[in-house]
């Protein structure tokens, strides 16, 4: 069964009462383990797990994606809000929609968020109904190499424009490459910088970085700044919602690139956090207003969005039919499908089409339903901010602390959030960008890795990274990228020459 | 604790008189630590087990399920350490209970375990890529042979069950891979399929997916004898119709992954006991039953004295390879 009829008869098995009913709780649920820093999609749909052992596959399925939309959309919510991002996947949204929200456009930014979220799943799902049955060999071209070329591009993209003094940035980098070193390494077995602590032995989570770096860290300057004891003042009415989804057509250009881009990370698998952070750095590039990123620009919270969901969704797809999961949630929903009874790998879109096409069908609802459900509690989420800051603040410190403890349920992890909220502190004080540390954390230890298996299979030649056309291409367009503002500099100087 | 706990005995004691000969009996929520991340085979595993409990009603608590899969699993045996004689910590991993420590230096010993049970032993096989023209094990072997150091074996990780059966082949057949570790068997079985690597040693659920999909195929088993026969997997192969490696002429006899639950030591007394038969009772179920063959893995049930000697005798092969790799740390 291939492409539209498969998708039809996937629209039958969905669309039932009972499967939207059960939509429509999961995308709730989801939007409270979003919300909440730390809890986060992972964990709220391993909690969920056991509770549908004894359901059907597809009705379990639906339950736990539609879990995973809302989170993800409810972890764009605190990023805007209050510089927390509840999921890690939502931290390049704060780099703008924090700004935004500051600025009294808080209800734009959380609409502009949902919107173009929304649009960037819609187009994951068409392009895993298009390619459903090519995708699997396209993804098979993928080892090592072409995994460090993915994530030398994610780096690349991101890392030339960071604004900040180049050896700032490096510093940021190393420092976060050295965090994401932790723990046991699985090229060589062996641990490394746990310095004999057994606390250190899993690595340092990133979620707890983020929550230190940006929560708290934004509530020390915060303080700081004098304590503004009334919250912002922002009119908000169910009208803004629609206007700025009015506006949503004039950004076509961010949300159909970032939509690449997430496709892109989705399916090869680089994941949603990589995808979110690339296509922010694309969107500041080609912006005619670049100046204007990082202090409140709707593309920049449109392009994160628009990757960090389509990734989400179209990762869904070498999941089913590689086994491979392209993100955390998906690998816990991988260890669902076999508690079900299922396969996963290339066969499971033969041997249960029902399985497979009522999931896909249940992501175009699904993604509907949480849109609309969101888009509704709109001016709810954004009125939060009027509530004052003695209130707000504390509330904030104690909703950061309880995220840094579910992540893993240790006791040393709060310590840990304490110790990067103050990093976080002294790095906005000092002016060293955060982002590439972030970036280094999250993707660092992956490409350290690809890196090396390379290596191993190459006997130490580097010329295995230019070895297929695939892989030379992604590295060529790292490169490029990478050196995109000494070229600029170039032109600029040849072209009064030229004259 | 210990009083608390005494009290609550005598409170079971007297409240449930047939029960009296099991002795130990939870009184509060059960947590059950997985020592690898979601979605691996010992996750799979425990969850099949909580599953089960929940469905026959066979523990009156709840039971929590937690993944600590940090350094290679070293997480969850550590809880042994940090929650030494609670009942109330079931920790389910497989043979890296007692060979993690060999090959990093860790905050807790073996000794800090307290053996319940083993209940299944997963199968090792050797597969290369489909469209590969070895029609043996042995050809394939030779091949090897002849080009020391350019074929590539993938493995889920390093210093784990695939690179210590890979070195074991090494050593009996004198061919020498290049061993690459990727990040579990799911990652290792699609790179076989795209042919990036030549062979690996996936478990059968790893890899079930691809050879019916016709990406890769088995060349033999690590097993004494070939596996049990079930349903076809493709149209003319089922796993009876693998050959052990010994009759494909690779002189390795077994190698098997058991499956395995453990206690922090220092448990009130029973406790084992308590877990040890529920555990039973769980392998008797039909749904374990449907568990087992639908990873096609090797249900055997090892307690006491039987999976005492089962340890002894991993720990001293493995410990042989890691002495010749020179993995163990001091």
């Amino acid at each position: 069964m291939d492409g539209f009829s498969g998708l039809l008869h996937g629209f039958g098995v969905a669309l039932t009462w009972h499967h939207i009913l059960l939509m429509v709780i999961g995308v709730l649920l989801g939007i409270l383990v979003g919300v909440l820093p730390g809890l986060g999609a992972p964990n709220g749909v391993s909690l969920l797990l056991p509770l549908t052992f004894t359901m059907d596959p597809v009705a379990a399925i639906i339950l736990l994606t539609s879990m995973y939309w809302g989170a993800l959309f409810g972890g764009s919510t605190t990023s805007i809000l209050f510089n927390i991002p509840g999921e890690p996947s939502s931290v390049a949204t704060t780099f703008d929609g924090y700004p935004m929200a500051q600025n009294g456009r808080a209800t734009e930014a959380l609409s502009f968020a949902f919107l173009s979220a929304g649009f960037g799943a819609i187009v994951g799902v068409l392009l895993i109904t298009a390619l459903s049955g090519w995708v699997t060999q396209f993804a098979l071209k993928f080892s090592s190499p072409e995994f460090f070329g993915v994530y030398f591009l994610a780096f690349a993209s991101f890392v030339g424009l960071s604004g900040a003094p180049p050896l700032k940035a490096a510093v940021s980098i190393a420092l976060g490459f050295s965090l994401a070193a932790v723990g046991m390494d699985s090229v060589s077995g062996s641990l490394r910088l746990t310095f004999g602590f057994d606390v250190l032995l899993a690595g340092i989570s990133f979620l707890v970085a983020v929550i230190g770096l940006f929560g708290i860290g934004e509530l020390i300057l915060t303080i700081e700044d004098g304590l503004k004891l009334d919250g912002i003042r922002a009119k908000i009415t169910p009208r803004d919602v629609l206007r700025t989804a009015m506006q949503m057509p004039k950004h076509w250009a961010t949300l159909l690139r970032s939509s690449i881009v997430g496709c892109w990370m989705g399916i090869t698998p680089g994941g949603p956090t990589a995808a979110s952070f690339m296509s922010y750095g694309l969107a500041k590039r080609f912006s005619a207003y670049r100046a204007n990123f990082g202090k409140g620009e709707p593309d920049g919270v449109i392009a994160p969005e628009t990757a960090d969901h389509s990734a989400g969704t179209s990762a869904m797809l070498p999941m089913m039919a590689l086994g491979l999961p392209g993100s955390a949630t998906a690998a816990v929903m991988l260890g669902g499908l076999m508690i079900w009874g299922l396969n996963p790998g290339p066969m499971l879109f033969v041997e249960r089409p029902d399985f497979v096409w009522g999931l896909i069908a249940s992501m175009y609802l699904g993604n509907v339903v949480a849109v609309v459900l969101v888009l509704a509690t709109v001016p709810l989420f954004a009125s939060i901010l009027r509530i004052p800051f003695a209130i707000i603040g504390p509330l904030i410190v104690v909703v950061c602390f309880i995220g840094a403890y579910t992540i893993a349920g240790r006791p040393f992890d709060l310590w840990l959030a304490l110790a990067f909220g103050v990093l976080g502190y002294a790095f906005k004080k000092l002016d060293y960008p955060i982002a590439p540390l972030i970036l280094a954390m999250v993707i660092g230890d992956k490409a350290e890795d690809a890196f090396r298996q390379s290596m191993i299979m190459s006997k130490g030649s580097l010329a295995i990274f230019w070895s297929n056309p695939l892989v030379t291409s992604l590295m060529l367009l790292g490169l490029v990228l990478l050196f995109w503002p000494l070229l600029g500099a170039l032109r600029q100087r040849l072209r009064p020459s030229r004259a | 604790m210990t009083r608390r706990l005494g009290m609550a005995l005598g409170f079971l004691a007297a409240g449930m008189a047939g029960a009296a000969a099991q002795g130990w009996q939870p009184t509060k929520p059960i947590e059950f630590v997985v020592t690898s991340s979601p979605g691996g085979g010992t996750d799979n595993f425990t969850r099949m087990i909580q599953s089960i409990i929940m469905k026959y009603k066979l523990i009156d608590q709840p039971i929590v399920v937690s993944n600590k899969g940090g350094g290679s699993g070293a997480e969850g045996y550590l809880v042994s350490k940090t929650a030494a004689g609670d009942p109330y910590k079931v920790i389910f991993g497989t043979n890296n209970a007692y060979l993690l420590p060999y090959v990093a230096k860790l905050g807790y010993k073996f000794s800090d375990l307290t053996p319940v049970a083993a209940l299944a032993l997963d199968e090792f096989l050797l597969w290369v890529k489909a469209d590969a023209p070895y029609k043996t094990a042995k050809d394939y072997v030779e091949a090897v042979k002849a080009k020391p150091e350019t074929y590539k074996m993938g493995g889920s990780q390093s210093k784990d069950t695939d690179q210590t059966l890979t070195s074991i082949l090494s050593t009996v057949t004198g061919a020498k891979f290049i061993y690459v570790p990727f990040q579990g068997g799911g990652a290792v079985g699609t790179q076989l399929a795209g042919g990036h690597v030549n062979s690996h040693t996936n478990n059968p659920n790893e890899s079930i997916g691809q050879w019916k999909a016709g990406q890769v195929r088995p060349l033999c088993v690590f097993s004494p004898a070939r596996l049990p026969a079930g349903p076809k997997v493709t149209e003319t192969a089922g796993w009876a119709d693998i050959p052990t490696c010994k009759e494909a002429g690779i002189p390795v006899e077994r190698f098997q992954m058991p499956r395995t639950v453990w206690l922090p030591a220092g448990t009130p007394p029973g406790a084992a006991q308590f877990y040890e038969g529920v555990l039973k009772k769980v392998s008797e179920t039909p749904e374990w039953q449907e568990y087992i063959t639908r990873t096609v893995q090797t249900g055997q049930f090892l307690s006491g004295d039987s999976l005492k000697a089962f340890v002894a005798n991993d720990d001293k092969l493995s410990r042989e390879v890691f002495e010749r790799e020179g993995w163990i740390v001091k």
